[in-house]
């Protein structure tokens, strides 16, 4: 039995497109700071966003720009069928308190740092499945709340490898329906998990690289598409390194996206001057530029049509710990402005 | 010239604790480093090797953690001349014990009074 | 081996060719992965960074060689001006962590800020401080010791057994 919705293998091809109503991001200090600092609705100067702790920081951040992509798109958040959200942090605290508050049926994701699109792709398909009118995929992460939980307390005197990333503090939401104005959800594949055996979890870049490549591999294959037929082709957190190695892989397998490839982890940031090493990282890293500079570029016509692949490193410290290496996977989802 | 000395003996020490970080795989953390020049200290302490290093650079060869391993090691040392096998359980801990005692009562406090800025 | 007469279950088979092949091939395809990463990662840099281990640790060590001189000054022998040191030290490493410093000047010194006594307290403030907020016995207090806890473990593991050996061997 064929599924009528799909091409190829593992690619989903929307027969309504959903339209993407509104984006909303809210950032730290620091992203607000980066080369892509006004493209933020909402900058924070102060990491702890008037919480006592960093973790009712991050998922105040989740709650403001879950309301906030609410109110863009003037609703309520009564009209919103589904929130799909999740964050880094353990049994993902940070969604779950957020839904606590916002009251809207929830479905709790975990995708680490490929969340975002994990959300989109499966809003998406709710909404093209007929089964919602509004659906919001959100996520969020905190640079301070990750810290403490994957390496050591904020405090300690240490030194960052160069291959390490900075995890981006902030919020981002997206509101999907199935009319509207807005760019349009085209296709989504899903990622597979890879594991090439990298241990060190300060090297999550060359982790997850080749998973992204996969993902966007498969999508070529199952679409008859290539990089030419994209303006953007844009992983989420890969960072300097990992952008690296993904293009060479790529050129293994002659697909040639020197012009037109890049990584929200690489554009976040100005390493240099803001001594983030191999470039930004977690659940908001894709969601904010998405949110912010991507959809900006697609209603501004700028992109015809993008490839956003959500990256994610599926680490714990106890896997770590215990002398496993670090799967990787990667969500590729197709908006066309 | 005492101060000279120190600065050279102490950079020193750090110095060869940097090029293992470095040159070692990334599973050489902080901690381990923290952990090796203690019991390294300790271990060339008691095959007699750390006390010149302590007559040449003073501070420079105390105030490193090795310099810690080194006093838990003398401390063990002359408590065994001195009580038998009891001083063996009881030695390095006691000579231990002023650094030990000084970083939980300033840790503690410092951890009351600041909060991390991240 | 006598451990797998112990464990029922299913015999270990050995491996047909095909499996063989197929693990070769993913442990070769694992190592040429991690050269192509490799080519591509920035290294540190080490020299920058042994040279500010150095002068940083050196600086450190020197500052308490001063106040050493000045305690042995006020009349106090060797080794209590020694030890008076080291609470001085851990008091600074201890204050620079609560101010928020001693993490600035560890992304610099790296080592030379980690290895004297100064970056011992520096790893007792930075997790009792960061843990408060999960109370004051399971925060503070058991947090306190995630990195100094291993340090004494096995600094007093070594002193006592240099203490048998000494005992039993002179």
């Amino acid at each position: 039995m064929s599924a009528p919705k799909r091409v190829g293998q593992h690619t989903l091809q929307f027969a309504n497109p959903p339209v993407i109503v509104a984006t909303a991001s809210v950032v730290g200090p620091k992203e607000g700071e980066g080369p892509l600092g006004d493209t933020f609705d909402m900058v924070v100067d102060d990491s702890y966003f008037g919480e006592e702790t960093w973790e009712k920081a991050e998922r105040k951040m989740l709650e403001e720009a879950v309301k906030m992509v609410i109110a863009k798109a003037q609703l309520k958040p009564q009209d919103i069928d589904f929130l799909l959200a999740g964050d880094l942090l353990n049994q993902t605290i940070s969604a779950n308190y957020a839904a606590r508050t916002l009251g809207i049926p929830f479905l709790g994701l975990y995708g680490a740092c490929s969340t975002m699109y994990e959300g989109m792709a499966l809003a998406a398909m709710l909404i093209d499945g007929g089964f919602a009118h509004h659906v919001v995929a959100a996520c969020s992460s905190h640079y301070d709340t990750a810290e403490r939980q994957y390496r050591f307390p904020t405090e300690q005197g240490i030194q960052r490898p160069p291959t390490a990333q900075w995890t981006v503090t902030g919020a981002g939401a997206v509101l999907m329906a199935p009319v509207g104005n807005g760019p349009r959800v085209t296709h989504a594949t899903i990622g597979r998990v890879l594991d090439v055996g990298i241990k060190d979890p300060n090297d999550m870049g060359s982790a997850m690289a080749p998973a992204a490549v996969d993902t966007i591999v498969r999508h070529f294959q199952d679409t008859g598409r290539g990089p030419i037929d994209y303006d953007l082709i844009i992983t989420g957190d890969l960072g300097r390194v990992g952008l690296e190695i993904a293009t060479k892989l790529l050129g293994e397998k002659k697909y040639d996206v020197s012009k037109n490839y890049s990584d929200c982890g690489v554009l976040i940031y100005d390493h240099e001057r803001q001594d983030t090493h191999a470039g930004g990282s977690g659940c908001a890293c894709s969601a904010v530029v998405f949110a912010g500079h991507l959809m900006g570029k697609l209603n501004e016509g700028r992109y015809k049509r993008i490839l956003g692949v959500g990256t994610g490193a599926l680490l714990s410290t106890t896997a770590t710990q215990q002398g496993e290496s670090i799967p990787g996977i990667g969500h590729g989802v197709v908006i066309e402005g | 010239m005492s101060i000279v000395m120190a600065f050279i003996i102490g950079g020193l020490i750090c110095l060869v604790g940097q090029l293992i970080m470095d040159l070692t795989p990334y599973k050489v953390t902080p901690a381990h480093i923290l952990v090796g020049f203690v019991t390294g200290g300790a271990i060339l302490s008691a095959l007699g090797l750390y006390e010149p290093l302590v007559k040449i650079g003073g501070a420079g060869a105390t105030i490193p953690i090795s310099g810690f391993g080194h006093n838990l090691a003398q401390g063990t040392l002359e408590a065994v001349r001195a009580r038998g096998l009891i001083g063996a359980f009881s030695g390095g801990i006691e000579a231990g014990a002023v650094g030990i005692a000084a970083a939980v009562i300033f840790g503690y406090i410092m951890a009351i009074i600041f909060n991390p800025r991240g | 081996m006598a451990g797998s007469t112990k464990q029922p279950g299913p015999p270990k088979k050995p491996l047909t060719l095909a499996e063989q092949v197929m693990q070769q091939k993913q442990t070769y395809d694992q190592q040429a992965y991690q050269r192509l990463a490799d080519s591509v990662k920035p290294r540190p840099r080490v020299i920058v960074n042994a040279l500010n281990a150095f002068w940083i640790g050196g600086v450190i060590a020197a500052l308490a060689q001063v106040i050493t001189l000045i305690f042995a000054s006020a009349g106090l022998n060797p080794r209590d001006a020694a030890a008076a040191t080291v609470i001085v030290m851990v008091f600074l490493g201890a204050l620079l962590t609560g101010l928020g410093i001693y993490d600035e000047i560890g992304k610099v010194a790296g080592a030379g800020s980690i290895i004297p006594i100064t970056g011992f307290a520096n790893s007792i403030v930075a997790p009792a401080m960061e843990y408060k907020r999960e109370g004051f016995v399971f925060g503070v207090a058991s947090r306190m010791f995630t990195i100094a806890g291993p340090v004494l473990v096995y600094g007093f593991i070594v002193s006592v057994l240099i203490g048998l050996i000494a005992y039993f061997f002179s």
